[in-house]
Protein backbone atom coordinates (compact mmCIF):
# COMPACT_ATOMS: atom_id res chain seq x y z
CA UNK A 1 0.00 0.00 0.00
CA UNK A 2 2.55 2.27 0.92
CA UNK A 3 4.61 1.31 -1.82
CA UNK A 4 1.60 3.34 -4.23
CA UNK A 5 0.98 5.83 -1.64
CA UNK A 6 4.47 7.78 -1.79
CA UNK A 7 4.67 8.23 -5.69
CA UNK A 8 0.40 9.21 -5.03
CA UNK A 9 1.83 11.92 -2.95
CA UNK A 10 4.93 13.29 -5.01
CA UNK A 11 2.62 12.98 -7.77
CA UNK A 12 0.21 15.19 -5.86
CA UNK A 13 3.04 18.28 -5.17
CA UNK A 14 4.25 17.59 -8.49
CA UNK A 15 1.51 18.22 -10.42
CA UNK A 16 1.60 21.65 -8.61
CA UNK A 17 4.43 22.73 -10.37
CA UNK A 18 2.39 21.42 -13.43
CA UNK A 19 -0.43 23.79 -12.81
CA UNK A 20 1.37 26.69 -12.52
CA UNK A 21 2.96 25.65 -15.85
CA UNK A 22 -0.41 25.55 -17.26
CA UNK A 23 -2.07 28.80 -15.23
CA UNK A 24 0.03 31.41 -17.51
CA UNK A 25 -1.23 29.13 -20.74
CA UNK A 26 -4.83 29.17 -19.96
CA UNK A 27 -5.19 32.60 -18.68
CA UNK A 28 -3.80 33.80 -22.21
CA UNK A 29 -5.70 31.42 -24.18
CA UNK A 30 -8.91 32.08 -22.37
CA UNK A 31 -8.76 35.99 -22.24
CA UNK A 32 -7.39 36.41 -25.75
CA UNK A 33 -7.32 33.19 -27.61
CA UNK A 34 -3.22 33.45 -28.30
CA UNK A 35 -1.89 30.12 -28.12
CA UNK A 36 1.67 30.72 -26.84
CA UNK A 37 4.27 28.65 -28.01
CA UNK A 38 7.34 30.22 -26.23
CA UNK A 39 5.72 30.05 -22.74
CA UNK A 40 7.94 27.08 -21.67
CA UNK A 41 10.69 28.82 -22.85
CA UNK A 42 9.58 31.87 -20.89
CA UNK A 43 9.65 29.56 -18.00
CA UNK A 44 13.26 28.68 -18.44
CA UNK A 45 14.33 32.67 -19.06
CA UNK A 46 12.79 33.00 -15.42
CA UNK A 47 14.76 30.64 -13.85
CA UNK A 48 17.82 31.99 -15.64
CA UNK A 49 16.64 35.51 -14.50
CA UNK A 50 16.66 33.71 -10.83
CA UNK A 51 19.82 32.69 -11.00
CA UNK A 52 21.37 35.85 -12.09
CA UNK A 53 19.53 37.85 -9.16
CA UNK A 54 20.44 35.45 -6.66
CA UNK A 55 23.99 34.83 -7.40
CA UNK A 56 25.19 38.50 -8.23
CA UNK A 57 22.78 39.40 -5.25
CA UNK A 58 23.51 36.81 -2.95
CA UNK A 59 19.93 36.16 -2.69
CA UNK A 60 17.85 32.81 -1.89
CA UNK A 61 16.06 31.73 -5.03
CA UNK A 62 12.90 32.02 -3.72
CA UNK A 63 13.91 35.71 -2.37
CA UNK A 64 14.82 36.41 -6.10
CA UNK A 65 11.10 35.77 -6.62
CA UNK A 66 10.60 39.40 -5.78
CA UNK A 67 12.47 40.84 -8.44
CA UNK A 68 11.88 37.74 -10.99
CA UNK A 69 7.96 38.61 -10.80
CA UNK A 70 7.88 42.02 -11.76
CA UNK A 71 10.44 41.64 -14.02
CA UNK A 72 8.88 39.00 -15.91
CA UNK A 73 5.38 40.95 -15.62
CA UNK A 74 6.85 44.57 -17.18
CA UNK A 75 8.64 41.56 -19.99
CA UNK A 76 5.02 40.63 -20.57
CA UNK A 77 3.30 43.63 -21.03
CA UNK A 78 6.23 44.85 -23.65
CA UNK A 79 6.03 41.67 -25.18
CA UNK A 80 2.31 41.66 -25.72
CA UNK A 81 2.29 46.07 -26.42
CA UNK A 82 4.39 46.28 -29.01
CA UNK A 83 4.82 42.55 -30.54
CA UNK A 84 2.06 40.51 -30.06
CA UNK A 85 -0.84 42.61 -30.44
CA UNK A 86 0.27 43.26 -33.78
CA UNK A 87 -0.15 39.85 -35.17
CA UNK A 88 -3.38 39.27 -33.53
CA UNK A 89 -7.01 40.17 -34.38
CA UNK A 90 -7.61 37.88 -37.49
CA UNK A 91 -5.87 34.99 -38.53
CA UNK A 92 -4.60 32.13 -35.38
CA UNK A 93 -1.85 31.18 -37.12
CA UNK A 94 0.34 34.65 -37.20
CA UNK A 95 0.30 34.76 -33.46
CA UNK A 96 1.32 31.73 -33.34
CA UNK A 97 4.32 31.62 -35.63
CA UNK A 98 5.53 34.77 -34.14
CA UNK A 99 5.27 32.93 -30.04
CA UNK A 100 7.13 29.92 -32.13
CA UNK A 101 10.37 32.36 -33.53
CA UNK A 102 9.95 34.02 -30.12
CA UNK A 103 10.88 30.64 -28.29
CA UNK A 104 13.92 29.83 -30.81
CA UNK A 105 15.30 33.47 -29.81
CA UNK A 106 14.75 32.79 -26.02
CA UNK A 107 16.51 29.72 -26.35
CA UNK A 108 19.47 30.97 -28.23
CA UNK A 109 19.82 33.81 -26.37
CA UNK A 110 20.29 32.00 -23.38
CA UNK A 111 22.43 29.34 -25.04
CA UNK A 112 24.95 32.41 -26.10
CA UNK A 113 24.26 33.84 -22.72
CA UNK A 114 24.51 31.07 -20.87
CA UNK A 115 25.86 28.39 -22.62
CA UNK A 116 24.33 24.96 -22.47
CA UNK A 117 25.45 23.83 -19.30
CA UNK A 118 23.09 22.56 -16.92
CA UNK A 119 22.04 25.23 -13.73
CA UNK A 120 20.21 24.92 -10.85
CA UNK A 121 19.13 26.87 -8.36
CA UNK A 122 20.49 26.49 -4.90
CA UNK A 123 18.31 27.18 -1.75
CA UNK A 124 20.09 25.08 0.46
CA UNK A 125 18.58 23.27 3.42
CA UNK A 126 15.17 23.68 2.24
CA UNK A 127 15.70 21.35 -0.70
CA UNK A 128 16.19 17.81 1.18
CA UNK A 129 14.20 19.32 4.12
CA UNK A 130 11.25 17.04 4.95
CA UNK A 131 8.11 16.34 7.06
CA UNK A 132 6.83 12.83 8.12
CA UNK A 133 3.21 12.85 7.70
CA UNK A 134 2.40 8.90 8.91
CA UNK A 135 4.01 6.42 6.20
CA UNK A 136 5.37 9.10 3.95
CA UNK A 137 7.86 11.80 3.97
CA UNK A 138 6.62 14.89 2.34
CA UNK A 139 9.32 17.34 1.18
CA UNK A 140 8.99 21.05 2.71
CA UNK A 141 9.98 22.62 -1.39
CA UNK A 142 7.55 20.45 -2.84
CA UNK A 143 4.87 21.32 -0.35
CA UNK A 144 5.69 25.00 -0.68
CA UNK A 145 5.26 24.74 -4.38
CA UNK A 146 1.76 22.69 -4.41
CA UNK A 147 0.65 25.47 -1.07
CA UNK A 148 1.47 28.63 -3.30
CA UNK A 149 0.03 27.19 -6.97
CA UNK A 150 -3.08 26.51 -4.77
CA UNK A 151 -3.37 30.46 -3.80
CA UNK A 152 -2.25 31.55 -7.36
CA UNK A 153 -4.89 29.68 -8.21
CA UNK A 154 -7.49 30.76 -5.86
CA UNK A 155 -6.36 34.18 -6.70
CA UNK A 156 -6.29 34.06 -10.62
CA UNK A 157 -10.26 32.83 -9.77
CA UNK A 158 -11.00 35.43 -7.24
CA UNK A 159 -9.54 38.00 -9.37
CA UNK A 160 -11.19 36.87 -12.27
CA UNK A 161 -15.18 36.69 -10.97
CA UNK A 162 -14.37 39.30 -8.15
CA UNK A 163 -12.50 42.27 -9.84
CA UNK A 164 -12.99 45.14 -12.23
CA UNK A 165 -10.00 43.42 -14.25
CA UNK A 166 -11.34 40.18 -14.17
CA UNK A 167 -14.39 41.47 -15.44
CA UNK A 168 -12.91 42.69 -18.06
CA UNK A 169 -11.06 39.60 -18.63
CA UNK A 170 -14.30 38.07 -19.20
CA UNK A 171 -15.68 40.22 -21.21
CA UNK A 172 -12.91 40.42 -23.82
CA UNK A 173 -12.67 36.79 -23.90
CA UNK A 174 -16.37 36.97 -24.89
CA UNK A 175 -16.41 39.43 -27.38
CA UNK A 176 -12.89 41.19 -28.32
CA UNK A 177 -14.67 44.21 -30.21
CA UNK A 178 -17.53 44.45 -28.47
CA UNK A 179 -15.60 45.40 -25.08
CA UNK A 180 -14.10 48.76 -26.28
CA UNK A 181 -17.63 49.87 -26.70
CA UNK A 182 -17.45 49.94 -22.89
CA UNK A 183 -14.25 52.58 -23.24
CA UNK A 184 -11.75 49.44 -22.62
CA UNK A 185 -8.66 49.50 -24.41
CA UNK A 186 -8.51 46.22 -26.01
CA UNK A 187 -4.39 46.49 -26.51
CA UNK A 188 -3.99 47.39 -22.69
CA UNK A 189 -6.00 44.83 -21.43
CA UNK A 190 -3.89 42.18 -23.27
CA UNK A 191 -0.70 43.56 -22.32
CA UNK A 192 -2.37 43.40 -18.63
CA UNK A 193 -3.28 39.20 -19.53
CA UNK A 194 -0.24 38.25 -20.52
CA UNK A 195 2.07 40.44 -17.72
CA UNK A 196 0.14 38.73 -15.32
CA UNK A 197 0.39 35.42 -17.43
CA UNK A 198 4.39 35.96 -17.37
CA UNK A 199 4.47 36.92 -13.16
CA UNK A 200 2.34 33.16 -12.56
CA UNK A 201 5.09 32.09 -15.34
CA UNK A 202 8.04 33.54 -12.92
CA UNK A 203 7.21 31.44 -10.21
CA UNK A 204 6.83 28.72 -12.47
CA UNK A 205 10.35 28.96 -13.42
CA UNK A 206 11.86 29.68 -10.10
CA UNK A 207 10.38 26.40 -8.65
CA UNK A 208 11.55 24.69 -11.52
CA UNK A 209 14.88 25.65 -11.15
CA UNK A 210 14.87 24.72 -7.02
CA UNK A 211 13.41 21.36 -8.19
CA UNK A 212 15.82 19.97 -11.16
CA UNK A 213 18.35 21.37 -12.94
CA UNK A 214 17.81 23.16 -16.22
CA UNK A 215 19.61 24.07 -19.35
CA UNK A 216 18.25 26.55 -22.12
CA UNK A 217 16.67 23.84 -24.38
CA UNK A 218 14.14 22.55 -21.98
CA UNK A 219 11.60 25.01 -22.46
CA UNK A 220 9.63 22.84 -24.66
CA UNK A 221 8.85 19.77 -22.40
CA UNK A 222 7.22 22.28 -20.16
CA UNK A 223 4.79 23.58 -22.57
CA UNK A 224 3.69 20.24 -23.03
CA UNK A 225 3.02 19.87 -19.49
CA UNK A 226 1.00 23.04 -19.17
CA UNK A 227 -0.68 22.38 -22.08
CA UNK A 228 -1.50 18.50 -21.08
CA UNK A 229 -2.46 20.19 -17.65
CA UNK A 230 -4.44 22.80 -19.36
CA UNK A 231 -6.46 20.22 -21.76
CA UNK A 232 -6.55 17.43 -18.79
CA UNK A 233 -8.88 19.77 -16.68
CA UNK A 234 -10.33 21.73 -19.60
CA UNK A 235 -9.97 24.98 -20.96
CA UNK A 236 -11.03 28.03 -19.42
CA UNK A 237 -11.67 26.55 -15.89
CA UNK A 238 -8.96 27.67 -13.47
CA UNK A 239 -9.50 25.34 -10.76
CA UNK A 240 -9.85 22.29 -13.83
CA UNK A 241 -6.06 23.50 -13.87
CA UNK A 242 -4.96 22.46 -11.16
CA UNK A 243 -6.74 19.35 -10.87
CA UNK A 244 -5.09 18.64 -14.76
CA UNK A 245 -1.48 19.66 -13.16
CA UNK A 246 -2.30 17.05 -10.22
CA UNK A 247 -3.21 14.13 -12.19
CA UNK A 248 -0.69 14.66 -14.85
CA UNK A 249 1.14 14.69 -11.63
CA UNK A 250 0.25 11.70 -10.71
CA UNK A 251 0.54 9.62 -13.90
CA UNK A 252 4.51 10.49 -13.73
CA UNK A 253 5.33 9.36 -10.60
CA UNK A 254 3.35 6.46 -10.77
CA UNK A 255 4.67 5.99 -14.15
CA UNK A 256 8.50 6.25 -12.68
CA UNK A 257 7.56 3.81 -9.76
CA UNK A 258 6.55 1.42 -12.45
CA UNK A 259 9.95 1.58 -14.67
CA UNK A 260 11.75 5.29 -14.30
CA UNK A 261 12.33 5.75 -18.16
CA UNK A 262 8.01 5.41 -18.52
CA UNK A 263 7.34 8.59 -16.36
CA UNK A 264 7.18 11.33 -19.01
CA UNK A 265 5.31 8.42 -21.44
CA UNK A 266 2.45 7.81 -18.29
CA UNK A 267 1.91 11.40 -18.68
CA UNK A 268 1.55 11.28 -22.20
CA UNK A 269 -0.69 8.16 -21.83
CA UNK A 270 -3.13 9.57 -19.44
CA UNK A 271 -3.21 13.26 -21.35
CA UNK A 272 -4.73 10.99 -24.64
CA UNK A 273 -6.83 8.87 -23.04
CA UNK A 274 -8.37 11.66 -21.39
CA UNK A 275 -8.69 13.20 -24.40
CA UNK A 276 -10.25 10.45 -26.07
CA UNK A 277 -13.00 10.24 -23.91
CA UNK A 278 -13.48 13.52 -22.81
CA UNK A 279 -12.24 15.94 -25.95
CA UNK A 280 -13.13 18.83 -23.98
CA UNK A 281 -11.20 17.77 -20.85
CA UNK A 282 -12.41 16.59 -17.48
CA UNK A 283 -14.38 20.27 -16.56
CA UNK A 284 -14.86 22.39 -19.09
CA UNK A 285 -16.50 25.67 -18.96
CA UNK A 286 -20.30 25.34 -19.03
CA UNK A 287 -21.41 27.88 -21.33
CA UNK B 1 -23.46 74.05 -38.81
CA UNK B 2 -20.81 75.02 -36.08
CA UNK B 3 -22.95 73.95 -33.34
CA UNK B 4 -23.77 69.95 -34.54
CA UNK B 5 -23.06 67.58 -31.96
CA UNK B 6 -22.10 65.20 -34.14
CA UNK B 7 -21.34 65.67 -37.73
CA UNK B 8 -20.84 63.71 -40.61
CA UNK B 9 -19.74 64.96 -43.99
CA UNK B 10 -18.83 63.19 -46.80
CA UNK B 11 -18.63 59.38 -45.02
CA UNK B 12 -17.34 56.73 -47.27
CA UNK B 13 -16.87 53.19 -45.28
CA UNK B 14 -15.39 50.25 -46.54
CA UNK B 15 -15.27 46.59 -46.29
CA UNK B 16 -12.15 45.80 -48.25
CA UNK B 17 -13.15 46.48 -51.54
CA UNK B 18 -17.04 46.89 -50.92
CA UNK B 19 -18.33 50.37 -50.63
CA UNK B 20 -20.89 50.50 -47.88
CA UNK B 21 -21.45 54.06 -47.77
CA UNK B 22 -20.78 56.69 -50.40
CA UNK B 23 -20.76 60.41 -48.81
CA UNK B 24 -22.83 60.56 -45.93
CA UNK B 25 -23.75 63.60 -44.42
CA UNK B 26 -25.78 63.90 -41.26
CA UNK B 27 -25.77 66.72 -38.66
CA UNK B 28 -27.02 65.99 -35.19
CA UNK B 29 -27.95 68.95 -32.94
CA UNK B 30 -28.22 67.49 -29.31
CA UNK B 31 -31.52 66.61 -28.25
CA UNK B 32 -32.16 65.28 -31.31
CA UNK B 33 -33.74 61.64 -32.09
CA UNK B 34 -32.71 60.71 -35.41
CA UNK B 35 -34.23 57.93 -36.57
CA UNK B 36 -32.47 55.98 -39.84
CA UNK B 37 -34.07 53.99 -42.00
CA UNK B 38 -33.40 51.72 -44.51
CA UNK B 39 -34.11 48.40 -46.98
CA UNK B 40 -31.84 45.50 -45.79
CA UNK B 41 -28.28 46.18 -46.66
CA UNK B 42 -28.69 49.87 -47.22
CA UNK B 43 -25.52 50.76 -44.52
CA UNK B 44 -27.60 51.51 -41.40
CA UNK B 45 -25.45 49.39 -39.74
CA UNK B 46 -22.26 50.27 -41.32
CA UNK B 47 -22.64 54.02 -40.22
CA UNK B 48 -23.32 52.98 -36.71
CA UNK B 49 -19.88 51.13 -36.90
CA UNK B 50 -18.02 53.72 -38.92
CA UNK B 51 -19.30 56.67 -36.02
CA UNK B 52 -18.47 53.66 -32.99
CA UNK B 53 -14.67 53.60 -34.73
CA UNK B 54 -14.74 49.70 -35.87
CA UNK B 55 -14.78 51.13 -39.56
CA UNK B 56 -11.68 53.41 -39.50
CA UNK B 57 -12.61 56.86 -41.67
CA UNK B 58 -10.88 59.97 -42.60
CA UNK B 59 -10.49 61.84 -39.54
CA UNK B 60 -12.27 64.66 -40.91
CA UNK B 61 -15.01 62.71 -42.24
CA UNK B 62 -16.82 62.46 -38.65
CA UNK B 63 -17.25 65.13 -35.88
CA UNK B 64 -17.71 65.40 -32.53
CA UNK B 65 -18.59 68.62 -31.18
CA UNK B 66 -15.95 70.21 -33.38
CA UNK B 67 -13.41 67.38 -33.29
CA UNK B 68 -12.36 64.96 -35.56
CA UNK B 69 -12.67 61.58 -34.64
CA UNK B 70 -12.78 59.21 -37.74
CA UNK B 71 -9.42 57.93 -36.85
CA UNK B 72 -10.13 57.40 -33.31
CA UNK B 73 -10.37 54.11 -31.88
CA UNK B 74 -13.26 52.12 -30.56
CA UNK B 75 -12.92 53.07 -27.22
CA UNK B 76 -11.44 56.85 -27.06
CA UNK B 77 -15.16 57.30 -28.75
CA UNK B 78 -16.98 55.97 -26.42
CA UNK B 79 -14.95 57.48 -23.58
CA UNK B 80 -16.30 60.91 -25.36
CA UNK B 81 -20.12 59.74 -24.46
CA UNK B 82 -20.72 57.61 -27.95
CA UNK B 83 -23.01 54.86 -27.18
CA UNK B 84 -23.79 52.31 -29.13
CA UNK B 85 -26.40 49.32 -28.63
CA UNK B 86 -25.38 47.00 -31.12
CA UNK B 87 -27.03 44.78 -33.45
CA UNK B 88 -28.14 41.56 -32.50
CA UNK B 89 -27.82 43.01 -28.27
CA UNK B 90 -24.38 41.07 -27.94
CA UNK B 91 -24.19 40.93 -24.57
CA UNK B 92 -21.07 39.18 -22.26
CA UNK B 93 -22.80 35.37 -21.95
CA UNK B 94 -19.92 34.65 -19.55
CA UNK B 95 -21.51 37.87 -17.22
CA UNK B 96 -23.94 38.31 -15.03
CA UNK B 97 -27.08 40.49 -16.05
CA UNK B 98 -25.68 43.12 -13.27
CA UNK B 99 -22.04 42.57 -14.34
CA UNK B 100 -23.28 43.28 -18.39
CA UNK B 101 -24.23 46.89 -16.53
CA UNK B 102 -21.73 47.21 -14.13
CA UNK B 103 -19.37 47.23 -17.20
CA UNK B 104 -21.20 49.37 -19.57
CA UNK B 105 -20.58 51.89 -16.67
CA UNK B 106 -16.99 50.91 -16.86
CA UNK B 107 -15.74 54.60 -17.77
CA UNK B 108 -17.40 55.75 -14.94
CA UNK B 109 -19.04 59.51 -16.38
CA UNK B 110 -20.88 61.92 -14.59
CA UNK B 111 -25.12 61.71 -15.41
CA UNK B 112 -28.56 60.24 -14.25
CA UNK B 113 -27.73 56.61 -15.38
CA UNK B 114 -26.57 54.05 -12.38
CA UNK B 115 -27.58 50.92 -11.34
CA UNK B 116 -30.84 52.15 -9.36
CA UNK B 117 -32.18 54.13 -12.24
CA UNK B 118 -31.80 51.46 -14.44
CA UNK B 119 -33.64 48.73 -12.14
CA UNK B 120 -36.26 51.17 -11.32
CA UNK B 121 -36.73 51.88 -15.61
CA UNK B 122 -36.39 47.82 -16.08
CA UNK B 123 -37.20 45.89 -12.71
CA UNK B 124 -37.55 42.73 -14.00
CA UNK B 125 -33.94 43.30 -14.70
CA UNK B 126 -33.36 43.40 -10.94
CA UNK B 127 -35.32 40.68 -10.13
CA UNK B 128 -32.92 38.37 -12.53
CA UNK B 129 -29.28 40.49 -11.92
CA UNK B 130 -27.72 37.68 -10.39
CA UNK B 131 -28.22 35.21 -13.55
CA UNK B 132 -26.22 34.71 -16.77
CA UNK B 133 -27.18 37.71 -19.37
CA UNK B 134 -27.79 35.37 -21.92
CA UNK B 135 -29.97 33.31 -19.91
CA UNK B 136 -32.67 36.06 -20.46
CA UNK B 137 -35.47 36.25 -22.71
CA UNK B 138 -35.24 38.23 -25.96
CA UNK B 139 -36.85 41.49 -24.59
CA UNK B 140 -35.08 41.21 -21.42
CA UNK B 141 -31.67 40.79 -22.83
CA UNK B 142 -32.60 44.05 -24.97
CA UNK B 143 -33.26 45.97 -21.74
CA UNK B 144 -29.59 44.82 -20.63
CA UNK B 145 -28.23 46.05 -23.92
CA UNK B 146 -29.62 49.34 -23.56
CA UNK B 147 -28.74 49.66 -20.19
CA UNK B 148 -25.74 49.12 -20.48
CA UNK B 149 -25.36 51.59 -23.31
CA UNK B 150 -26.92 53.68 -20.58
CA UNK B 151 -24.29 53.02 -17.65
CA UNK B 152 -21.79 55.05 -19.18
CA UNK B 153 -23.79 58.29 -19.20
CA UNK B 154 -23.87 59.03 -23.00
CA UNK B 155 -24.18 62.32 -24.54
CA UNK B 156 -25.51 60.50 -27.56
CA UNK B 157 -26.96 57.08 -27.69
CA UNK B 158 -27.17 55.01 -30.83
CA UNK B 159 -29.72 51.76 -31.41
CA UNK B 160 -29.29 49.02 -33.78
CA UNK B 161 -33.01 47.98 -34.52
CA UNK B 162 -33.93 47.33 -30.80
CA UNK B 163 -37.07 45.38 -32.09
CA UNK B 164 -35.36 42.77 -34.03
CA UNK B 165 -36.57 39.73 -33.21
CA UNK B 166 -39.14 40.12 -30.43
CA UNK B 167 -42.29 39.86 -29.86
CA UNK B 168 -44.94 43.49 -30.75
CA UNK B 169 -46.01 43.21 -27.10
CA UNK B 170 -42.25 43.48 -25.89
CA UNK B 171 -41.16 45.93 -28.58
CA UNK B 172 -44.08 48.07 -27.29
CA UNK B 173 -42.79 47.98 -23.90
CA UNK B 174 -39.41 48.58 -25.00
CA UNK B 175 -40.36 51.57 -27.07
CA UNK B 176 -42.42 52.89 -24.13
CA UNK B 177 -39.39 53.17 -21.85
CA UNK B 178 -37.65 55.52 -24.99
CA UNK B 179 -39.19 58.82 -23.55
CA UNK B 180 -37.66 58.36 -19.96
CA UNK B 181 -34.24 57.83 -21.63
CA UNK B 182 -34.41 60.42 -24.86
CA UNK B 183 -36.48 63.15 -22.43
CA UNK B 184 -34.06 64.49 -20.58
CA UNK B 185 -31.83 66.17 -23.54
CA UNK B 186 -30.19 62.51 -24.56
CA UNK B 187 -29.22 62.89 -28.12
CA UNK B 188 -30.05 59.55 -30.03
CA UNK B 189 -30.07 57.89 -33.34
CA UNK B 190 -32.73 54.82 -33.75
CA UNK B 191 -32.32 52.35 -36.61
CA UNK B 192 -35.36 50.98 -36.86
CA UNK B 193 -37.68 48.76 -39.65
CA UNK B 194 -40.75 49.80 -38.51
CA UNK B 195 -41.41 53.13 -40.80
CA UNK B 196 -44.50 54.09 -38.58
CA UNK B 197 -42.44 53.53 -34.95
CA UNK B 198 -39.52 55.24 -36.89
CA UNK B 199 -41.52 58.69 -37.28
CA UNK B 200 -43.35 58.21 -34.29
CA UNK B 201 -40.34 58.09 -31.67
CA UNK B 202 -37.98 60.49 -33.88
CA UNK B 203 -37.64 64.44 -34.76
CA UNK B 204 -36.13 63.75 -38.01
CA UNK B 205 -35.82 60.82 -40.37
CA UNK B 206 -32.51 60.05 -42.59
CA UNK B 207 -33.17 57.10 -45.10
CA UNK B 208 -30.31 54.87 -46.41
CA UNK B 209 -30.79 53.19 -49.79
CA UNK B 210 -27.39 50.99 -51.16
CA UNK B 211 -25.06 53.31 -49.19
CA UNK B 212 -26.55 56.53 -50.09
CA UNK B 213 -28.82 59.31 -48.20
CA UNK B 214 -31.42 59.04 -50.35
CA UNK B 215 -34.09 61.12 -48.27
CA UNK B 216 -33.34 63.50 -45.10
CA UNK B 217 -36.08 65.47 -43.27
CA UNK B 218 -38.17 66.64 -40.17
CA UNK B 219 -39.83 63.06 -39.06
CA UNK B 220 -43.96 64.67 -38.94
CA UNK B 221 -43.20 66.43 -42.64
CA UNK B 222 -41.92 63.73 -44.64
CA UNK B 223 -44.89 61.93 -46.79
CA UNK B 224 -45.25 58.32 -46.78
CA UNK B 225 -44.87 58.45 -50.70
CA UNK B 226 -41.40 59.90 -50.17
CA UNK B 227 -40.59 57.50 -48.22
CA UNK B 228 -41.37 54.52 -50.12
CA UNK B 229 -39.21 56.50 -53.05
CA UNK B 230 -36.46 56.54 -50.89
CA UNK B 231 -36.40 53.38 -49.57
CA UNK B 232 -36.46 51.27 -52.75
CA UNK B 233 -35.27 53.67 -55.26
CA UNK B 234 -38.09 54.81 -58.38
N1 LIG C 1 -18.31 42.51 -42.53
C1 LIG C 1 -18.71 42.77 -43.77
N2 LIG C 1 -17.93 42.45 -44.80
C2 LIG C 1 -18.31 42.73 -46.07
N3 LIG C 1 -19.45 43.34 -46.40
C3 LIG C 1 -20.27 43.68 -45.40
C4 LIG C 1 -19.96 43.42 -44.03
N4 LIG C 1 -20.96 43.89 -43.27
C5 LIG C 1 -21.87 44.40 -44.11
N5 LIG C 1 -21.47 44.29 -45.39
C6 LIG C 1 -22.20 44.75 -46.58
O1 LIG C 1 -22.37 46.14 -46.47
C7 LIG C 1 -23.66 46.54 -46.90
C8 LIG C 1 -24.34 47.31 -45.79
O2 LIG C 1 -24.58 46.41 -44.71
P1 LIG C 1 -25.21 46.89 -43.34
O3 LIG C 1 -25.04 45.76 -42.38
O4 LIG C 1 -24.66 48.19 -42.97
O5 LIG C 1 -26.73 47.02 -43.74
P2 LIG C 1 -27.99 47.34 -42.83
O6 LIG C 1 -28.65 48.51 -43.45
O7 LIG C 1 -27.61 47.42 -41.42
O8 LIG C 1 -28.88 46.05 -43.09
P3 LIG C 1 -29.86 45.24 -42.10
O9 LIG C 1 -31.16 45.92 -42.14
O10 LIG C 1 -29.91 43.89 -42.72
O11 LIG C 1 -29.23 45.22 -40.76
C9 LIG C 1 -24.36 45.28 -47.30
O12 LIG C 1 -24.27 45.15 -48.71
C10 LIG C 1 -23.60 44.19 -46.65
O13 LIG C 1 -23.62 43.02 -47.42
MG1 LIG D 1 -28.06 46.35 -39.76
Amino acid sequence: MDFWLDPLVQGILLGGLYALFAAGLSLIFGVMRLVNIAHGDLIVLSAYMALTTSVTLGLHPLAALVLVVPFMAVVGYVLQRFLLNHTMGGDLLPPLLVTFGLSVIIQNALLMGYSADPQKLKAGALETASIAAGPVSVGVLPLILFVTAVVVIGLLQWMFYHTALGRAFRATSDRQDIVQLMGINRAHVFGLAMALALAVTALAGVFLGIRTSFDPAVGGSRLIFGFEAVIIGGLGNIWGTLAGGVILGIAQTLGAKIDPGFQVQAGHLVFLIILAIRPRGLFPRID
Amino acid sequence: MADALLDINGLDAFYHDFQALYGVDMQVSQGDVIAVIGANGAGKTTLMRAVTGFLKSRAEAIRWKGQAIGALRVDQIASLGIALVPEGRLLFPSLSVEENLIIGGQLKRKGPWNLKRLYSLFPILEERRNVPATALSGGQQQMVAIGRALMSNPELIMMDEISLGLAPVIIKSIYEALPSIVGEGMTAIIVEQDITKALAVSTRVFCLQEGRISLSGNSADVSRDAISRAYFGV
